[in-house]
């Protein structure tokens, strides 16, 4: 089997424990100083991202590409931590990351820059990705990514993939029930949108780190502009999840009375 | 008016504190950021602070910074390093990332290049490859144990830090054969020695024992010497103790090769190229820096945290309803709470920028040093002395040099600055002047201030005792902070240091040409805390001139090394002032760079705004501080029966030879207008903030 081009689509989503507050913009919904806000990888393409840099690793003579559409100014402060976990090329689309982009835009977008990619082998591609988002979670943008390519073979909720020496590969799916769909793919090309997987982050490493900016540096200096925008998509409203809360403070209530009612509400 | 939107980040500082460009340092903050948040963060709330011994836990951080890059970061790349050149900023940078949760794993972090830097500094090429390549953890494919390093100074037992003069490790020669390599017998005994718990090798002082050693010098020892390397018992100590430290016993038998800086025979007696005493100051000059930044950072530690819990202090109970100001605000409703802080956080930038622009000025010296040796070797020019004869000959055009560096760019003469520039020994001792007063200034300023104002940050949260209520370890940081102010040179040895090099006269170009430029910069922006700062420094420049020239009742010279009432107060006065000027230097970066970046661009005004009002505040403390310490020292010394002018006390303007010194008081009192609307204005920043939702790792 001869090397795998894996391309892992995935940007910047701001860090979860910022405060996150929908306002309007003269550019549509967007978040209060979300240019301000620090960002992270988006967790479902980092998952997605460790999962390509292992398999890379166990098919000799692979690649891995990151292509990230997003502000470059962010990406870059982002490539601190994450170009030191794994070895991979960055292919930048300067635009923006927000969650009320449309998701055809923002898959055309991604498309063109795919295709752009000198050297790439399409016959053997992997192109991987979150199969959803932190910022949205559509769960929408790499199916039709994978369409655009012409991509047929697209696995979604990925836990885990398994490469045969004849290039043909099982994939493991999270399916409704809490479980698993098996599947057997002949070979490469193929859609792969990544759950959790089972790899932890990996630690930091300098001496990897190094290396990728030789290419990443370059690569944010010549990203070219992408036009991404809420598409025809009108949002007439915007909110985060509500976090309910129902306190009672009750007095003298005999454990087993407490244990009790803790025991039927789990049961519902 | 915009206002501080957020609080900065690392857009922000990089391009403050000079590293926009540098991906190398913003990398290793990254791990080293993840370091501190996620596993030292977990060790500190799990109680691991709360035994004296290393534990298996706490063995965890060195895997962690193995992993991370962090032990290797000392290190060049030749010897499996990933960063070239000097690191001082490199090590500062790493070192305040962990503190800003705990000191002690910053210790943990910087003791092993502690160990290593006699041999990085003063060390045989062999020696160097084989230490500095060893501590470099095994790379894929290696089969190799990771060396790690302990330093062993502390002299004279029983008392740690007391004087590096007095050495009581001994060496002598145990036996040498003719022809064959003398082996030497090392007796030494530690205490408080950090690292030792794992240490395989330790750099130890020694003093001669044997006629047929001459003087002091350093030794490696190693864990398989013959003999006995007994760790010893851990240390008691109140804090820090997420670092290992032991009083060690050790009595092995090594070969004269490991004399760090090698030696020669000369008419059979075993001479080191190298005393302690030099090998220590070339260390100990530069590693001060990382300590004094790890104590400033935790006030910018502690801003987060403080905020959250005024604004969180009437929420979820019956004291407060939503939409409600004392549900919104908290206690920042009240302008005592925001104030407070707003002292706080700006006692904090000044210590960074303080300390930063040390670390910066050490890396650009460190091949200024090795370039001025190279030029003295040259010409033949050898020992102390005669370097230093050689030294003063170039000092009209040291202090020419740092007038021009001071200057407006465009407005001095250029060509001539290049020449001065291009001129080794000028730069030299130019840079130098100032390198021997930032980095102590730094060290005893930043810890020491740093420990007072951590008791205000842990008063703002209430400080009554309750954990859950002192958020971000701030009870531990305000410990922390005192042993920073101790370990490295104690704060006597920061202001003896002062005392031998702030009256330099060519740092006193430096500090005259500072106060052109601040005047310079009042005219053009009045109402920025510019003029305030120029008056404290020119006050503080004529008390020295004043003191240096003044005797007291008895005729005794006030300005002399033995007279600490005189010039220790004058080392604190300067301190005060060099925080701002720098946190000013920073924030002007700030203001003409920010705009390149988008994501600093986004709200620049406000934040420069808010910067500015910090500095204005910092400054006029400062130089009130600085006014009232000149003032004792000017005045304090005269005779009670010495009357303060001929007219009695009524219409009293002080003696006719304290006049320029009285107008330059009066002058900096009413500098300081505006400078407390600056602080107002601050505070309600404070109060508008957007802050994360969370503390970013666990209290």
């Amino acid at each position: 089997m001869s090397g795998l081009h894996i391309v892992v689509c995935g940007s910047i989503v701001p860090d979860p424990l910022q405060t996150l507050e929908p306002v309007t913009t003269p550019a549509g919904p967007g978040l209060k100083n979300e240019m301000m806000l620090p960002a992270i990888l988006d967790p479902w393409a980092g998952h997605a991202l460790f999962e390509a840099a292992n398999l890379a690793k166990s098919v000799a003579g692979s690649k891995v590409y990151l292509v990230s559409l997003g502000p470059k100014a962010k990406l870059q402060q982002v490539m601190m931590t994450i170009g030191q976990k794994a070895p991979f090329e960055l292919v930048v689309a300067d635009g923006p990351a927000s969650g009320f982009t449309d998701a055809a835009e923002v898959a055309a977008e991604l498309a063109a820059a795919i295709e752009a990619i000198p050297g790439l082998d399409k016959s053997q591609l992997l192109v991987f990705g979150g199969w959803q988002s932190a910022s949205r979670g559509a769960g929408a943008t790499l199916q039709m990514l994978g369409e655009r390519l012409g991509i047929t073979d697209q696995f979604q909720g990925v836990d885990e993939i398994k490469m045969q020496a004849d290039g043909s590969f099982t994939v493991l799916e999270r399916i409704e029930g809490g479980s698993y769909q098996l599947s057997s793919c002949a070979g490469t090309p193929a859609v792969l949108g990544w759950a959790t997987g089972n790899l932890p982050e990996p630690p930091n490493n300098p001496q990897i780190g190094m290396a990728n900016m030789r290419l990443i540096m370059p690569a944010l200096q010549k990203a070219k502009p992408a036009k991404v925008s809420t598409g025809e998509v009108s949002f007439v409203a915007v909110e985060l999840p509500k976090q309910v809360r129902e306190t009672r403070v009750v007095k003298d209530m005999a454990l087993e009375e407490m244990a009790k009612e803790i025991v039927d509400w789990i049961r519902g | 008016m915009e206002i501080l939107r957020t609080l900065p980040g690392d857009d922000v500082r990089q391009i403050m504190w000079r590293y926009a460009d540098r991906f190398d340092l913003q990398m290793a903050i990254q791990s080293a950021r993840s370091i501190a948040r996620g596993l030292v963060a977990r060790l500190v709330a799990d109680g691991q602070r709360n035994t004296h011994e290393w534990t298996p836990r706490k063995a965890e951080l060195l895997t962690a910074f193995d992993q991370s890059g962090l032990t290797a970061l000392y290190m060049d790349p030749e010897d499996g390093g990933f960063i070239a050149g000097p690191k001082n900023l490199a090590l500062s940078l790493v070192a305040l990332e962990l503190a800003w949760v705990d000191g002690g794993s910053a210790t943990c972090s910087l003791a092993s290049n502690l160990a290593l830097a006699p041999i990085h500094e003063k060390g045989t090429p062999e020696q160097r490859h084989a230490y500095m390549g060893g501590c470099v953890p095994p790379q894929p494919g290696e089969d190799r144990v990771v060396k790690r390093g302990a330093f062993a100074l502390t002299e004279a037992l029983p008392y740690i830090g007391v004087d590096t003069g007095v050495v009581s490790g001994r060496v002598r020669v145990s036996d040498w054969q003719d022809g064959q390599e003398p082996m030497l017998q090392v007796e030494k005994r530690g205490r408080f020695i950090t690292n030792m718990d794992f240490a395989t090798f330790v750099t130890a002082a020694v003093d001669s024992d044997d006629p047929r050693i001459k003087g002091s010098c350093m030794v490696i020892l190693e864990e398989s010497d013959p003999g006995t390397f007994d760790r010893g018992t851990p240390t008691k100590k109140m804090v820090h103790q997420l670092s290992s430290t032991c009083d060690p016993v050790l009595n092995l038998t090594i070969p004269a090769s490991r004399i760090i800086g090698g030696y020669e025979v000369r008419d059979g007696v075993i001479v080191p190229n190298f005393s302690h005493g030099e090998i220590i100051g070339s260390v100990f000059h530069r590693t001060r820096i990382p300590v004094g930044l790890m104590s400033s950072v935790k006030l910018l530690s502690a801003v987060e945290p403080v905020i959250r819990y005024h604004r969180n202090r009437f929420r979820g109970g019956d004291a407060a309803q939503p939409g409600t100001p004392r549900f919104d605000l908290g206690l920042q409703q009240k302008e005592d709470a925001l104030q407070r802080l707003v002292d706080v956080w700006a006692t904090g930038e000044a210590g960074m920028s303080l300390g930063l622009a040390a670390a910066r000025l050490a890396d650009e010296f460190d091949p200024i040093e090795r370039a001025k040796d190279a030029l003295l070797a040259e010409r033949g020019v050898v020992g102390v002395r005669a370097q230093m004869s050689a030294l003063r000959k170039v000092q009209a055009q040291a202090i020419e040099y740092v007038e021009l560096l001071n200057a407006p760019v465009g407005k001095r003469d250029e060509a001539r600055f290049q020449e001065l520039d291009a001129d080794a020994l000028a730069k030299f001792v130019g840079l130098d002047a100032l390198s021997n007063v930032l980095i102590p200034a730094c060290k005893l300023w930043c810890t020491g201030q740093t420990a007072v104002m951590m008791r205000e940050a842990v008063a703002l949260v209430g400080g009554y005792g309750i954990t859950e209520d002192c958020p971000g370890f701030l009870f531990q940081k305000w410990n922390d902070a005192q042993l920073e102010a101790t370990y490295e040179g104690p704060e006597a040895v920061q202001r003896r240091h002062l005392t031998a090099t702030m009256n330099n006269p060519v740092f006193l170009a430096s500090l005259h040409a500072w106060v052109r430029e601040l005047k310079d910069l009042a005219k053009t922006r009045p109402g920025l805390g510019a003029g305030v700062l120029a008056t404290g420094l020119e006050l503080w420049a004529w008390t020295l001139d004043h003191l240096q020239n003044a005797t007291d009742p008895e005729g005794r010279k006030l300005y002399h090394n033995k007279r600490q009432g005189v010039t220790f107060p004058l080392a604190d006065a300067l301190c005060w002032l060099l925080g701002p000027y720098f946190l000013l230097k920073d924030i002007l970066e700030l203001e003409a760079k920010g705009g390149d970046n988008p994501v600093v661009a986004d709200g620049l005004q406000g934040l420069v705004t808010f910067f500015l009002d910090l500095f204005h505040v910092q400054a006029a403390r400062g130089t009130g501080e600085a006014g009232r310490l000149c003032a004792e020292l000017v005045y304090g010394f005269r005779s009670p029966g010495q009357k303060c002018c001929a007219v009695g006390d009524a219409e009293c303007v002080g003696p006719e030879e304290l006049a320029h010194f009285v107008h330059l008081r009066s002058k900096a009192d009413m500098c300081f207008t505006g400078s407390r609307l600056s602080k107002d204005r601050a505070g309600l920043a404070l109060s508008q903030v957007m802050i994360p939702e969370a503390l970013d790792y666990p209290i």
